[in-house]
């Protein structure tokens, strides 16, 4: 309790200031809203809001997974040598570097409008950093430790299983708690461009529409709602590592 | 147990050994003294099949069983104290391993910890952790390099005591380096000191200490007197 504090009592004091400066200084509310009209709008949309959080939080878990288990595969791959590495790294890095917003049009092209499409926006977005997590963690390995397992004649698939990817753990677990606040990124960006509009609409298109009608206190909830979800999708990835690691890990050790 | 001849190494910043000969028979407890980076360490990797000499000949009964500590215990931070022992015989596949990982665990008294993680031991726990995890195959030959360096020395002193104990009893032949003389003079049937790079032998000569050691053994005018002898071969080596 004592570290929630000092956020909680920072971002009350930033509530109170902003709702202070926008009525004090009568800012029009399809400029900046406050807070307390943000709230009550929110609450008052608050079916769509949370089908969209739905909508958007499924297709970003989706695009994470497809990220967490492809990126890790990949690290495996291209730790096995230098070569691969060499040859297939510099365009894994350009999975980072491109602006998704640039080839969304393109997912669309090849997914069609909907989920599929901004499953793969999500997906690409938070696949480098698994990528390059894992990659790290494997080549970081203890030298001593490999030389044990040359000593008792491991098989490579016991080296990879019993040393290497635990060795990595943590290095991947990094990889995943950026790769998490990147995949509702890439969904909400997926959206603009390959959301539904009808149906259960994600968070992507609540944001669009809100700010076609000049709805900014729904679009400030949706902001919010897309916050959240990150925030959730980060610690889920927090509270699997922390399973998996608190017992033997130093930066992860239960305080005593 | 062990034969080198005409042994040969270099690495990028320079020669370490430029034609060794050693021989190490079964039952002996030799230790290797030298200067800093003489090439001790490079001796034992080549013996242990970690590295490769670049000339010469090095031959080693490993099909007796070949175990090597490290420096440091080297666990796996994942494993429990229990898992650590288990791995040579896991990476063996073998089945039915508790009653052999708990009769090693006991040869360096660590029963009871078993079910620990590295992080909550000691240092020195770790250490015999990691001794327990050489000793589970019950190899002939036990390759240390510098185990005890980073430890106390109340707790190196009662380590040392304790692999006497289980030299003598386990039968195993060892090959230890170490820098601390009195550490060779106490554990070693013979000891060997090395000069400093290239490395040659300057000095090879049996310990004429009784069998049986104990602290105070390391009070005797014998203990002083083998160690004396190698602290002057030692500067000898530098010179």
């Amino acid at each position: 309790m004592k570290q929630l504090g000092p956020p909680v009592v920072a971002a009350l004091i930033g509530l109170l200031l902003w709702e202070l400066l926008a009525r004090g200084l009568h800012v029009e509310p399809w400029l900046l809203p406050p807070p307390s009209t943000v709230a009550r709008a929110a609450f008052a949309a608050r079916a769509e809001l949370l089908g969209a959080t739905l909508t958007t939080g499924t297709t970003a878990f989706l695009g994470f997974s497809l990220s967490a288990v492809v990126g890790v595969s990949l690290g495996v791959v291209l730790s096995r040598s230098r070569l691969l590495e060499r040859g297939f790294y510099p365009y894994a890095l350009l999975l980072q570097t491109v602006p998704i917003v640039a080839i969304a049009p393109l997912l669309v092209l090849w997914f069609g409008i909907g989920p599929r499409a901004v499953t793969a926006s999500a997906f690409i977005v938070s696949v480098f950093p698994v990528v390059t997590g894992t990659l790290s963690g494997l080549r970081s390995v203890d030298p001593a430790l490999h030389d044990l397992f040359t000593l008792y004649g491991s098989s490579r698939t016991r080296r990879l299983l019993w040393l290497e990817l635990p060795s990595a753990a943590f290095s991947i677990a990094t990889g995943l708690r950026v790769a998490s606040g990147l995949a509702v990124i890439g969904a909400v960006v997926g959206e603009f461009v390959a959301g539904f509009a009808e149906g259960r609409p994600g968070l992507g298109i609540v944001v669009m529409s809100s700010y076609r009608q000049l709805r900014t206190d729904v679009l400030f909830g949706a902001v919010f709602c897309s916050t959240l979800l990150g925030l959730a999708l980060f610690s889920f990835v927090g509270v699997f590592s922390h399973l998996y690691l608190r017992k033997w890990h130093v930066a992860e050790k239960d305080p005593r | 147990m062990i034969e080198l001849t005409g042994v040969r190494r270099s690495f990028a910043d320079g020669v370490v050994l430029d034609g060794l000969d050693l021989r190490v028979d079964a039952g002996e407890f030799v230790s290797l003294v030298g200067p800093s980076g003489c090439g001790k360490s490079t001796l034992l990797r080549l013996v242990a099949g970690l590295d490769r000499a670049d000339g010469g000949e090095v031959v080693v009964a490993r099909e007796e069983g070949l175990a090597y500590v490290f420096q440091d215990a080297h666990l796996l931070p994942w494993r429990t104290v229990e898992g650590n022992v288990a791995l040579p015989l896991e990476l063996a596949g073998e089945r039915d391993v508790s009653p052999r990982v708990g009769a090693a665990l006991t040869a360096v008294e660590l029963a009871g910890v078993g079910h620990k993680y590295p992080a909550e031991l000691s240092g020195g726990m770790r250490m015999r952790a990691s001794i327990a995890r050489a000793l589970v195959k019950k190899p002939r030959l036990l390759l240390m390099d510098e185990p005890f360096a980073a430890l106390d020395e109340l707790t190196r002193q009662r380590l040392d005591e304790r692999l006497r104990t289980l030299f003598l009893e386990q039968g195993l032949t060892v090959v230890f380096v170490t820098h601390s003389i009195a550490e060779a003079t106490f554990l070693s049937t013979r000891v060997v000191v090395l000069s400093s790079r290239p490395a040659r032998i300057v000095h090879d000569a049996p310990v004429d200490l009784p069998a049986e050691r104990n602290a105070v053994t390391r009070g005797t005018p014998a203990f002083a007197r083998v160690t004396a002898d190698l602290v002057a071969a030692l500067e000898e080596g530098e010179a």
